[in-house]
């Protein structure tokens, strides 16, 4: 069976915490997690709703296959509308939270309304209550898992915290569970302070809860899908050796990598912030930035990062807090701290990330942010006494000094707090402004590679390379390699990639398995774990339904075909330097071909006949 | 001619110890040499040649015998690695 078939319905303006068990004909239709959690949101909230209102949920939901066997089987999501984008946001993080849940016995806690007061959620096995969290607002996502555990006695509590980010209302505030994995896009975090939600705080030993369907076979098949992860030179060797954070040179080389504020397309600093850089030894101290590499619950691949700054380092010198062993760069968050203001400053880096996980904001966003706000700084639109310091591109006194005050909610760092677009607008530059649907890209350029930029466009959580990750192809040749410039074939590669992705997040797993599992391996899991009917094709068709279901709400949302562009610099501006020099992204191109392909009219919007199809 | 070789992740460990923060070495080659040629002249192992790049476009494994390098091209090579 897999689920546990609980949901947990938080009533935060009551007060109230009722049980009720899950839908299992919407699990037969959407499996789990974004997909299940999205059908239960579009369900009950209407699309307009005004993100920060008490009308607008939050789920927390984990997918089948998490607390299972199956590797990287410990993923948990938020669904929420998300308020820098104004579409639904779903955001999934890893960690221990989510299985911890799972143990709990619950499949989805859905919180509607919004506390009087600060409040924070334990769940002890089946037992739910609301706690008085008045001690712990205004406290750091660390300082509150630290006081939760020492409070009920329990240092196995699992806690899912806002820092200071999300109670103050950055929009692009995060969710951060067990100390640095986080539900980071779109603004999760905030939503969840605007309903005075603290933290979710649980401890499961209910690990017979959610018996599988055929525990044999669940094991044969996680087995065989383990080793298949294991033998893969990306899963196996790649990933655990360097992390995501590798890609830095090799897009770099590419000629994709957006550079302060995406002026550019290759930072000449990227070697200073790289993968390979954290394994080199700091002159200062002698010792490497990287400490070791971690993993998250039930995973094999071990790609996190680890990193231990530099105690002498300006930042951190007289801050014994941020001396140990933490959360280290990820590729993304390397980038936005460092490619895409300018600063190539990898102990600098290291900091304003660990600032992120104990504040709980976006790295990708604020960081993209601060390049938009250092090139209207650059066009002196931004001045010295507005911002309250100098803002050149390639500071990193600037940068992490935003950093701090987004943190805290002071001075500049309010503005930054809003996010690239409405800064931008704000300065009357709203084309300065990379993002899509207000979301900030990460770190492809869809100049670089044009089937990224389509899938930024199309994304339905806005700007994001998790949605449907082209740079396989485009990039890495997986599955197959594709011409990075070439515009055939991409939109159909890319509904496949934003398909399978949905059943990936909608079954408990991370993507990152993708590297080496196709849908044979995932298949025969889900298989074994659900009861019903699980063929490779239907669950190729409940991917698709999931993203036409984020499709139809986004459209009731008031979101149009205008909203599946890039920004003006990416259509005209050609790319400066290296392998792509003279480029920019053929969208105009590749779109139509998407809508056609999704089964959508010339103006995005789903058929009557896809609708029929999808069920939707 | 002179090309330049770059090596990432572990193989960066192939290169001097002076040339592997910026990844890089010049080499002389022969003309006509193909990045194959530069690969085993170098002891590369072929499996950890996944990613291929002259002057950062991709080179298919099935064209690293073929593909002929030229002068001041820079040939950059990666072991399995991923991201995202």
């Amino acid at each position: 069976m897999a689920w546990t078939r609980n949901v947990l319905r938080v009533n935060l303006s009551a007060g109230t915490c009722t049980p009720e068990p899950l839908n299992m004909t919407w699990a037969q239709d959407y499996l789990g997690q974004r997909g299940l959690a999205t059908k239960y949101f579009v369900s009950e909230v209407d699309p307009k709703v005004d993100p920060f209102a008490p009308e607008n949920e939050l789920i927390f939901v984990t997918g089948p296959l998490t607390g299972t066997m199956a590797s990287t089987g410990g993923r948990y999501s938020v669904v929420t509308k998300g308020p820098l984008t104004g579409a639904i946001a779903c955001s999934n993080s890893g960690g221990y939270f989510g299985a911890e849940l799972k143990f709990a016995g619950w499949d989805m806690l859905i919180f509607e309304g919004a506390s009087p007061k600060p409040v924070y959620l334990l769940l002890i096995d089946g037992k739910a209550e609301l706690v008085d969290a008045g001690s712990l607002w205004g406290k750091t996502v660390w300082e509150t898992e630290e006081e939760i555990k020492k409070v009920h006695q329990d240092p196995q509590i699992r806690v899912a915290a806002i820092g200071r980010a999300g109670e103050i209302g950055v929009l692009y505030a995060g969710i951060v569970n067990d100390l640095h994995r986080a539900a980071g896009r779109s603004g999760v975090g905030a939503v969840m302070g605007s309903k005075n939600l603290k933290a979710v705080a649980v401890r499961g030993t209910r690990t017979d809860s959610y018996p599988l369907a055929n525990p044999k076979a669940f094991l044969a098949a996680t087995e065989a899908a383990k080793k298949v992860l294991a033998a893969n030179g990306v899963t196996g060797q790649g990933l655990p050796t360097y992390g995501t954070q590798v890609l830095m040179n090799v897009i770099n080389e590419l000629g994709a990598l957006p550079t302060r504020n995406h002026r550019d397309i290759q930072f000449e600093g990227a070697g200073d912030i790289s993968g390979e850089a954290m394994h080199r030894k700091r002159p200062t101290d002698g010792k490497a930035n990287l400490v070791t590499n971690g993993a998250c619950f039930g995973c094999t691949i071990a790609c996190g990062r680890i990193s231990r700054m530099d105690p002498g380092h300006f930042t951190v010198k007289d801050k014994p807090q941020y001396q140990g062993a933490s959360g280290g760069v990820e590729y993304e968050a390397a980038w936005a701290l460092g490619a895409a203001n300018g600063v190539n400053d990898l102990e600098a880096l290291t900091y304003a990330n660990f600032l992120c996980n104990e504040h709980g904001f976006d790295p990708i966003s604020f960081g993209a942010t601060v390049g938009a706000a250092m090139e209207l700084y650059d066009l002196g639109i931004l001045t010295k006494d507005e911002v309250g310091f100098e803002l050149p591109f390639g500071s990193t006194e600037a940068m992490v000094k935003l950093a701090e005050l987004t943190a805290r909610g002071e001075g500049f760092g309010k503005e930054i707090g809003m996010g690239s677009r409405r800064l931008c607008a704000k300065y009357g530059r709203p084309d300065l402004s990379m993002t899509v649907k207000g979301q900030e890209f990460p770190a492809y350029d869809g100049r670089g590679l044009q089937g990224m930029g389509l899938a930024y466009a199309t994304s339905n959580r806005g700007a994001c390379h998790l949605r449907g990750y082209m740079v396989s192809p485009e990039v890495l040749g997986i599955p197959v390699k594709m011409d990075p410039q070439a515009t055939e074939g991409k939109a159909a590669m890319l509904k496949a990639f934003q398909d399978l992705t949905a059943v990936v997040d909608s079954a408990g797993i991370c993507l990152f398995t993708t590297f080496a599992w196709g849908l044979a391996d995932i298949q025969p899991q889900i298989q074994a774990a659900c009861e019903g009917d699980w063929s490779p094709e239907r669950l190729l068709l409940v991917g698709e339904r999931i993203w036409n279901m984020e499709r139809e709400f986004n459209l009731a949302a008031g979101l149009t075909k205008k909203d599946d562009c890039l920004p003006p610099r990416l259509m005209k501006e050609e790319a400066k330097t290296g392998p792509q020099k003279g480029a920019v992204s053929k969208l105009d191109v590749m779109l139509p071909e998407y809508y056609e392909v999704r089964g959508w009219t010339a103006e995005g919007v789903p058929t009557a006949g896809t609708r029929a199809r999808l069920g939707v | 001619m002179r090309i330049a070789l770059k090596l990432f992740a572990s193989l960066t460990e192939r290169l001097p110890p002076e040339a592997r923060a910026r990844h890089r070495v010049e080499l002389e080659v022969e003309e006509g040499a193909t990045v194959l040629d530069v690969i085993r002249r170098e002891g590369i192992p072929e499996a950890q040649c996944f990613l291929v790049l002259v002057d950062g476009a991709w080179v298919a494994p099935q064209d690293r015998a073929t593909r002929v390098l030229s002068e001041d091209q820079a040939l950059a090579i990666w072991p399995p690695v991923a991201g995202g």
